[in-house]
């Protein structure tokens, strides 16, 4: 424990600005979330009638939200598996002890700095039907002509793409930091022992790694649930028909353009209880308890 | 010997291809905001830069006010990283150097669970508020709502309780206060972490795009990010992607520079994270 100072005041100033902060901007809203679920309010907003749960029951009656929520799922593993597995293979190929890699490991953190609306604009650019390079390249080879605007798997496959390749960099960027922490006569005793490279991959590489990959799966899952909000927004706006809608797009689209309060807060409801088990999932497993943001 | 060497090209070799792969998009963007109109969409794919750039990018300026919206992106960032990085240190050291005093665990959960609250689970009644408030179209709403940190405040804590008690002793006997001990003593050692979280939470601001959708309005308070998509818009009919390719490097390139220049010091940030 680290020295005190005496001070019955100061640490309530000090916390002050951050608790306002909370509470104002996070816990009030969020309250009211919750309590709004369990009411139908008027297209106007002007009156609300008590409901109980029927927002909940016509939400997982609704055949459009279900819809949302597995596309969602899908979508998020997709992005989730990509991601960690290419994530790890490109940190441990740049960690080798090889001249030159800190060139390349500047270049495989950029999409990093990339948003998810830029990444979405570069994707509708390479996949565009007409003269992509991607969609010429599939045409050259196969001689068939692929249209992520109409075709509902295409699009799906091309927004897990762009939303994969979008966190790359953050990915590698851990996994990097994950591989400092191993410590390298590991490595050396096991060569010594006439241990292959993919043998010390397996089994001590990726073991030791895990803190890291399980904090990524729930930082991917996150993003995955709700940053790629403006990709979506950019490329897709959940179409064709409802085929990439995914959760946040489709609560989006009834709380601010189809103004079903009761029924949007309904879906953040949800989302929040499907937050707090992630969250708690972290705080359970996670040795060393932090987080990055 | 030669086997370790046909590994060591092997690496290079594997780098080599993804990194073409995953930096090939990038590259393309650029080369598509290089060409003109006609280039831009024939076919097949023109992959090769073209002459047409400084017009590209003034179109691209001109037509969504780039340099406004920069503005207003890049201000609300470096005011929102600097917010984040006081508020969080201020809290963090109420949390490390003055023993458990009441509430002290309550308040540390309170401060936690903003990672439970992502805009999306409380999207209608933040929104409401800002309309409460009157701040709908003003920075307030784009920078005081993020003031809070979670991330911060756990990096600092984790900081402050490594530092070696020996040090807040000898304040203490020198007779320095607390405030005098966290400027001359902490901040000094906190500034790699001040560094990576301040280019962590520049990019999270710069790069948000559903709160500024929502609580703006006007083309004056727009941010970069809605931007791209006022260009798609304004560009829909003829898809002059050599035009909307310009803005999208545009957006890019603050965040991107900033990733280059302190690296280091990112890198570092988060390997220290993971050492304590």
């Amino acid at each position: 424990m680290n020295s005190r100072f005496p001070n019955r005041i100061l640490p309530y100033v000090l916390l002050s600005p951050s608790i306002v902060v909370v509470i104002v901007f996070l816990i009030i809203p969020t309250a009211q979330s919750i309590y709004t679920s369990f009411f139908r309010v008027s297209p106007f907003g002007d009156r609300r009638f008590f409901v109980g749960f029927e927002n909940f029951s016509r939400l997982f009656e609704s055949s459009a939200y279900l819809h949302s929520l597995i596309i969602t799922l899908i979508f998020a593993a997709l992005v989730v598996f990509i991601g960690l597995s290419l994530g790890t293979v490109i940190a441990v190929l740049l960690n080798q002890k090889l001249r030159g890699l800190s060139f390349y490991r500047t270049f495989f953190i950029w999409t990093y700095a990339i948003s998810p609306a830029i990444a979405g604009t570069i994707w509708a650019l390479m996949f565009n039907p007409s003269s992509g390079p991607i969609v010429y390249i599939i045409r050259s080879i196969t001689g068939i002509g692929i249209n992520w605007m109409t075709d509902r798997t295409i699009a799906l496959v091309v927004v897990v793409i762009a939303a994969s390749w979008k966190m790359l960099g953050y990915n590698i960027i851990f996994y990097l930091a994950g591989l400092q922490a191993i410590p390298e006569e590991l490595l050396e005793s096991a060569s010594i022992d006439g241990a292959s490279s993919v043998k010390k991959f397996f089994r001590i590489t990726l073991p030791l790694l895990s803190p890291t990959t399980f904090f990524l799966l729930i930082m991917n899952m996150l993003y995955a649930f709700f940053d790629v909000f403006g990709l979506i927004d950019i490329m897709t706006k959940g179409g064709p028909g409802n085929a990439t809608e995914l959760l946040v797009y489709k609560l989006y689209r009834d709380g601010f353009l189809a103004m079903n309060t009761g029924f949007a807060s309904a879906q953040s409801v949800v989302l929040f209880v499907f937050v707090a088990i992630l969250t708690i999932l972290q705080f359970k497993y996670t040795e060393r308890k932090v987080f990055y943001g | 010997m030669k086997k370790k060497n046909a590994k060591k090209l092997l690496v290079y070799l594997v780098l080599t291809a993804m990194a073409i792969v995953v930096m090939f998009p990038i590259y393309y963007a650029f080369s598509t905001s290089t060409l003109t109109a006609a280039e831009s969409y024939s076919y097949p794919p023109r992959f090769l830069p073209g002459w047409n750039i400084i017009e590209n990018y003034v179109t691209a300026w001109q037509t969504i006010n780039m340099g406004r919206l920069m503005l207003n992106s890049g201000f609300s960032a470096l005011v929102v990283a600097t917010g984040k990085i006081c508020f969080s240190i201020l809290a963090a050291f109420a949390f490390t150097y003055f023993g458990n005093f009441r509430g002290k665990f309550f308040f540390f959960g309170l401060i936690l669970i903003t990672h439970m609250l992502p805009l999306p689970v409380r999207i209608l009644p933040t929104y409401e508020l800002m309309k409460n408030f009157g701040w709908i179209n003003t920075y307030y709403a784009l920078t005081i709502p993020f003031f809070a940190s979670a991330t911060g405040t756990l990096l600092f804590r984790q900081l402050f309780m490594t530092v070696p008690t020996s040090l807040s002793d000898a304040a203490r006997i020198d007779g320095a206060g607390p405030m005098r001990f966290l400027f001359s003593i902490l901040l000094p050692l906190s500034k790699t972490n001040m560094g990576a979280l301040f280019l962590i939470e520049f990019n999270f601001i710069w790069n948000e795009y559903l709160w500024p959708l929502i609580i703006t309005t006007t083309n004056d308070m727009r941010v970069v990010q809605i931007g791209i998509k006022m260009l798609l818009a304004s560009e829909a009919q003829a898809a002059e992607w050599n035009v909307i390719m310009a803005g999208t490097i545009t957006a890019m390139i603050v965040p991107l520079i900033m990733l280059l220049i302190f690296q280091k010091t990112f890198m570092s940030g988060f390997s220290l994270k993971e050492d304590k």
